[in-house]
């Protein structure tokens, strides 16, 4: 038998996201991004952490703002909907924070060596960009086959993933579905994955349909229950993006006191996502309902 | 700025669309004079059809729904890539005379003044797509000779550059501004202006422009957006929130 990986959030963020760590996060891009994970790891005061992800919403900007983080590795770290992320902002203009300057493509390419096992992955992109300048992990090179132009993008390894998924059994598979991101090379080139999983399904669901696994169960270090984990975020399936809390959180983090208070009540003053949701209350809980159901043909995996 | 940039998707074309004002302008030109163009977002979602109810991001579970695929970010940038790509647009917060976009940092890079956001997927746009579209606020501080931080490469430094850097393809083919719509000149690759929006004065554009632009005598105005492109707008913007009236 497989082993069983189910944990608490706060257990799972204990033991696999140490002080100084390389954390991959909202992978999914706008979609999936886990801020409940984020949320406990600014409770537990993790310090020092390397961030790696695309385009975290506001999930990176918080993690800033609470002082876990000493460098980023990224495409673009802001608030979607409404422009700069203004603790992280302030904390490259104040120099206390490090930035490796990504383009989407160059960190998929950079998870993707990771994933492959290589030192690094060709692409075309960003040459005669500056992203080289800040960024060390970016080298021009002349392709040995043909002489032409290529970036050279360096593997990128992260200690540990944490991808929000819709359902999971308790030894790591999951079916994760939407518009994936760079979730499966994230998995891949991680030394550890923690899963957030809206359900908690028997074995037998997952394997009904192999095709949607996101990633090798056996690869798994933690799978946690986590109904809402990706909130204000969307998560195909089970709730729409709650576009009104990234605008409140726009004017809640323009100054390092009002992202404090945000921060107090938010994340410092619920001990869960349960608590969490809560406070949000079910009259917002119940707008970023699903209107529209579509549910799929099924497809036969027998033999 | 929406519907100057809607125009320039021609039926029929593959349009990787950005965050932000190109989500709606992709949606205006599927609706009105292009309903074959096909739009690939760099989360991995490709859609043949406009999303069938107001999104203020890529993301929002209206674009997922009845996509034509959806799929992995590296799939959607391997179709850009390999240049299946033929229009993108993009945000900015500062340009130069030859179409280079910094969205990065403004000041010295390791003391910046002002940190801004970073690439996102532009920098990829701007490198492989077959062309690209700037959508711009004009002012001086963001129109200036030569960009602090070269975050999506225009033309570098003029003709011949992105050859010689090693870029595949491509370049601005325009910038769509708050005061008129601009090109580059095919020779010496610097903007030039095609044409101003109503009711603004070209000396408006000459001082909130940060090089010396040549204007024609008497340029021709922007075509303003007409009856039935507002009511897509409104449908798709119901509450103003790109649109302005927020």
């Amino acid at each position: 038998m497989p082993a069983e990986k189910r944990m608490r959030l706060d257990e799972a963020i204990d033991r696999f996201v140490e002080d100084g760590s390389c954390v991959a996060m909202g992978t999914g891009l706008e979609t999936c991004i886990p801020f409940s994970a984020g949320h406990e790891i600014i409770r537990q005061k993790k310090k020092n952490l390397v961030l790696i992800g695309p385009i975290s919403d506001v999930l990176f900007d918080q993690l800033i703002g609470a002082g876990c983080v000493r460098k980023v590795q990224a495409a673009w770290v802001g608030n979607v909907i409404t422009g700069s992320g203004y603790n992280f902002r302030r904390a490259v203009e104040q120099g206390r924070l490090t930035v490796e300057d990504h383009s989407n493509l160059t960190l998929t390419m950079a998870l993707r060596a990771g994933a492959m096992g290589v030192s690094f992955m060709p692409s075309k992109t960003a040459l005669g960009s500056d992203l080289v300048r800040s960024n060390p992990g970016l080298k021009p090179i002349f392709c040995p086959f043909t002489g032409e132009r290529l970036m050279a993008v360096s593997a990128i390894c992260p200690d540990v993933c944490i991808v929000p998924v819709q359902r999971a059994d308790v030894h790591g598979n999951a079916h994760a579905w939407g518009n994936l991101g760079l979730s499966r090379e994230a998995c891949l080139a991680s030394k550890r994955i923690i899963l957030t999983a809206e359900r908690i399904v028997a074995p037998e669901v997952i394997g009904s349909d192999p095709n949607r696994v996101l990633t090798p169960g056996f690869r798994v270090s933690a799978v946690v229950h986590e109904p809402w984990g990706a909130h204000p975020s969307p998560m195909p399936g089970f709730y729409n993006r709650d576009h009104q809390a990234f605008v409140d959180y726009q004017e809640a983090s323009r100054t390092a006191e009002s992202y404090h208070r945000w921060k107090a009540t938010w994340v410092d003053g619920v001990s869960d996502r349960e608590k969490y949701m809560d406070r949000l209350g079910s009259e917002r809980i119940q707008a970023l309902a699903l209107g529209e159901h579509l549910i799929s043909e099924p497809a036969d995996f027998g033999y | 700025m929406v519907t100057a940039a809607a125009r320039h998707v021609a039926d029929g074309e593959v349009v990787f669309v950005g965050m932000r004002l190109p989500l709606l302008g992709f949606l205006l030109a599927k609706e009105t004079h292009a309903p074959n163009a096909v739009g690939i977002y760099e989360l991995g979602i490709v859609r043949d059809s406009a999303a069938p109810a107001p999104i203020l991001t890529m993301g929002d579970l209206p674009n997922l729904y009845r996509a034509s695929w959806l799929a992995d970010t590296g799939d959607a940038m391997a179709l850009l890539q390999q240049g299946r790509v033929d229009l993108s647009f993009i945000g900015g917060a500062q340009v130069d005379l030859y179409g280079n976009l910094n969205t990065t940092c403004i000041g010295d890079l390791q003391h910046p003044e002002t940190r801004l956001p970073g690439s996102g997927g532009a920098c990829d746009l701007a490198s492989l797509a077959g062309r690209h579209i700037l959508i711009m606020a004009h002012q001086r501080r963001r129109f200036v000779p030569r960009v602090d931080y070269i975050t999506s490469p225009g033309y570098g430094d003029g003709p011949g550059w992105r050859r010689r850097v090693g870029l595949p393809r491509g370049g601005p083919s325009a910038v769509i501004t708050t005061l008129g719509c601009f090109s580059f000149d095919p020779r010496s690759r610097r903007m030039q202006l095609d044409t101003i929006h109503p009711g603004v004065a070209p000396e408006t554009i000459r001082s909130e422009t940060g090089w010396p632009i040549d204007l024609p005598e008497a340029p021709a105005e922007t075509t303003p957006p007409s009856e039935h492109e507002l009511k897509v707008l409104r449908r798709f913007d119901p509450e103003g929130y790109w649109t302005g009236r927020r």
